[in-house]
């Protein structure tokens, strides 16, 4: 006799999960203050209040690791804890006097206290070469090694605002870094390499073709054998076909490698949510510590840092000093792979005389 | 193993350096074969510059669609202990709160069934389960099923909604995300669990416009809280941030819409022209605070780039009230009209926000039964090639 199978029961519900000082001021919150880097406290209504203590994590966390936060949150925040939309940890205590004791042990084993305010929170990120089929790149190793360089900004809150730093290994952006103010993004750049004997055996030809979104596979006849060819000018190496059929291969070990992408943000505060945009078109991958990446991410935040205005995003900066302007700082060749060419292009075409001539 | 293949040098750099390293996490786990093959493909994958998983292969639970996805290593002979490494996404609970006892029942579930590697959390909020056999598959989701955990969405259907704080820990949050979450995961359990659609749906839940989950740029349907009537004014508390902050430079010249005044002593603000934006409550939150009426924006077809190009979601319903006694009944049936039409006519793979392009924003409109407004737009259109119903000659003739 089986037990009766349980499905569609969907999440817990959140309300057990909640600490009690939280249950008591739901929704009846006055204020917030940052005491200090890593450390804020929320004060109800009622008086009460309630300290954070974020601290940061690599996303991936072995069972270990969760358990030891289990633990901590026993020792001192009577086992409350959650985990915010940039992969932190936060830890909710009633008793002041227990922050710095928690902060040291957390600081002991080896996890920062920060990511508030005017820094660099936590970067999101994608699986990579950890756990992906179609990643370009890999996002843990790339993310580990900028996060080691930018850790200043991370326990401190000395930038003119939030920088918001995210990571996705291919196109389909799991990370959806397209709005980000810096968005590193893998990139695949040839048209992916068939294995013509599998094909037939692994894919559904019709899909297969309907899949490309610039029409540039259709099917062929090769060594008398249904398969597909694909228009290597009309591919524009999204990878779309590799994810309905394995034998398409998008991966290339030569030619993989890593873009980024300035200026974008999601929150509504002065100016309108904004995508990335271009800056660097292609660096190599080069592990474990991808050195031209980690360089070109800090330079942009040195520069950024040393001019914007206070509360200024780094995409509000770059608007009001003008992009060639933002390219002489950060001394990068403006190339035609900066120029938008698919839809809407013409959208972002300079069509007015205004114009600054230094 | 033998003692060569499990040396990882290029990996052992990443133990290095002040930020907390996966290698140490991965290397924690390693004394099972699972965790140690995956360590060793990747050291291969660093020195090869590419990845060693394959997708595909329908893997799942029993009645599911989605929740599970199935990986493979293309070097099984020589990792066979990652032959199979399935990814388990397990819906979170609202704002990712959680006791120390729940995580503890989520590590022995995973522990007793995979490779103990988790995400905390997956790109769309799941607790990411990272590494199992096939055969465990059906065994642990009967325990975590038990335990009161369920799977979230992967695959054409409903993804695992997520949201922000919230009323929890926030005080601008203008509505109850944490309830809205919570509710529109259980109403649409069958959407999340078999895809049906053409592509994924996301929701996300931000209870103000800092948009903290990123709802415009990464969901489908965006709901962001706002509010409608005057922001509250602390003229003391107001004067007491004047001490530290430029309130004309950094408040007043920073509005968006140039609708604050401050002489020094009186902070004015001209309310109908307000835009919600955030800015002058983010710098001083002690003395200004949303107003009363509140409820939320929502818009609709934001997505990363594949496969027509990235998009952010756009107004469809500027003010909805979303009070929990109502069930979200308003944004239910919005979100029925939209599944019904784009369910129906939506091409393999193509997210609302492309479908709606594809269609004409009219059509989509006409079809979900919402009248035009002009907040939908920046501003409308400057190309002459209309569309004309014959009704046009009828309101011409009135």
């Amino acid at each position: 006799m089986t037990e009766k199978r349980i499905t569609d029961i969907g999440p817990p519900n959140y309300k057990q999960f909640l600490p009690p000082i939280i249950t008591k001021n739901y929704g009846k919150w006055d204020h917030h203050e940052i005491l200090k880097p890593g450390v804020m406290v929320h004060v109800g209504e009622s008086g009460d209040k309630l300290f954070t203590v974020r601290v940061g994590s690599p996303r991936l966390l072995g069972i270990t690791t969760v358990r030891w936060f289990a633990d901590l949150a026993d020792k001192y925040c009577d086992g409350y804890l959650r985990w915010t939309s940039r992969n932190n940890v936060e830890f909710l205590l009633t008793d002041p006097k227990k922050i710095e004791p928690l902060i040291a042990e957390v600081e002991a084993g080896g996890f920062p206290v920060g990511g508030m305010g005017n820094g660099i929170s936590n970067i999101v990120h994608t699986q990579g070469w950890v756990h992906c089929h179609s990643s370009a790149s890999d996002a843990s190793g790339t993310v580990k090694s900028v996060m080691d360089e930018l850790m200043p900004y991370f326990k401190q809150m000395t930038l003119p605002a939030k920088l918001r730093v995210a990571y996705a290994c291919c196109l389909n952006m799991c990370g959806a870094v397209h709005c980000s103010d810096i968005a590193i993004l893998g990139v695949h750049t040839r048209a992916p390499i068939i294995e013509h004997d599998n094909l037939p055996k692994m894919c559904e030809i019709p899909t297969l073709v309907a899949s490309c979104p610039t029409g540039a596979i259709r099917p062929a006849t090769v060594d008398g054998k249904q398969s597909i060819e694909i228009v290597e000018e009309q591919c524009m190496y999204c990878g779309n076909c590799f994810t309905v059929c394995p034998a398409v291969k998008i991966n290339n070990a030569k030619t993989d490698g890593v873009s980024i992408w300035v200026g974008g943000k999601v929150s509504n505060a002065r100016a309108t949510p904004k995508f990335s945009k271009l800056a660097v078109p292609y660096l190599p991958n080069n592990p474990p510590r991808w050195p031209e990446v980690v360089g070109w991410v800090k330079k942009i935040v040195e520069v950024y840092a040393a001019n914007a205005r206070k509360h200024e995003r780094l995409g509000e900066w770059i608007e009001r000093i003008g992009w060639p302007k933002f390219f002489e700082m950060i001394d990068q060749p403006f190339t035609k792979y900066h120029i938008d060419d698919f839809k809407h292009a013409g959208e972002t075409y300079t069509r007015t005389a205004q114009l600054r001539h230094a | 193993m033998t003692e060569e293949k499990r040396k990882t040098p290029l990996l052992d750099e990443l133990e290095k350096g002040p930020w907390p390293s996966f290698v140490k996490e991965m290397k924690k786990e390693a004394h099972r074969p699972m965790v140690q093959d995956a360590l060793s493909q990747l050291e291969r994958s660093y020195e090869e510059h590419i990845s060693h998983w394959k997708h595909g292969g329908l893997v799942g639970v029993m009645g599911y669609g989605g929740g599970v996805i199935g990986r493979y290593s293309d070097l099984a002979d020589e990792f066979p202990n990652v032959a199979e490494f399935h990814t388990h996404r397990v819906n979170q609970p609202s704002a990712w709160f959680y006791t120390s006892k729940a995580l503890r029942t989520l590590c022995d579930i995973w522990e007793k069934h995979g490779s103990g590697l988790t995400n905390f959390h997956g790109s769309t909020g799941d607790i990411v389960f990272l590494g199992s056999t096939t055969e465990e598959i059906e065994p642990l989701f009967a325990d975590l099923t038990k335990n009161g955990w369920d799977l979230g969405g992967s695959g054409s259907n409903m993804r695992t909604p997520s949201c922000c704080v919230g009323p929890a820990r926030c005080e601008w949050a203008m509505y109850d995300t944490l309830d809205a979450c919570y509710n529109i995961t259980q109403q649409f359990q069958d959407e999340l669990h078999r895809p049906f659609f053409p592509y994924k749906y996301k929701f996300k839940f931000s209870g103000c416009p800092n948009d903290c989950v990123a709802s415009i740029a990464r969901s489908d349907c965006s709901v962001i809280g706002v509010w409608k009537d005057d922001i509250r004014v602390d003229q003391k508390k107001v004067a007491e941030y004047a001490k530290t902050v430029d309130i004309e430079n950094e408040i007043c010249d920073l509005c968006p819409t140039q609708c604050i005044s401050w002489d020094g002593k009186t902070f004015e603000i001209d309310n109908p022209n307000c835009v919600k934006c955030m800015h002058c409550i983010n710098v001083m939150p002690k003395a200004l605070k949303p107003g009363l009426e509140r409820g939320a924006t929502i818009l609709i077809g934001g997505k990363a780039p594949i496969v027509g190009g990235a998009l952010l979601c756009s107004v469809f319903v500027p003010f909805l009230e979303m009070d929990p006694e109502s069930d979200y009944a308003d944004l239910k049936e919005l979100t029925d009209a939209i599944w019904e039409l784009w369910g129906e006519h939506g091409k393999a793979r193509e997210r609302t926000g492309e479908f709606i392009q594809r269609v004409g924003m009219s059509n989509f409109l006409e079809e979900i039964g919402l009248d035009p407004i002009p907040e939908m737009v920046i501003h409308p259109r400057t190309n002459p090639y209309i569309f004309f119903d014959d009704e046009i000659f009828e309101q011409a003739g009135e």
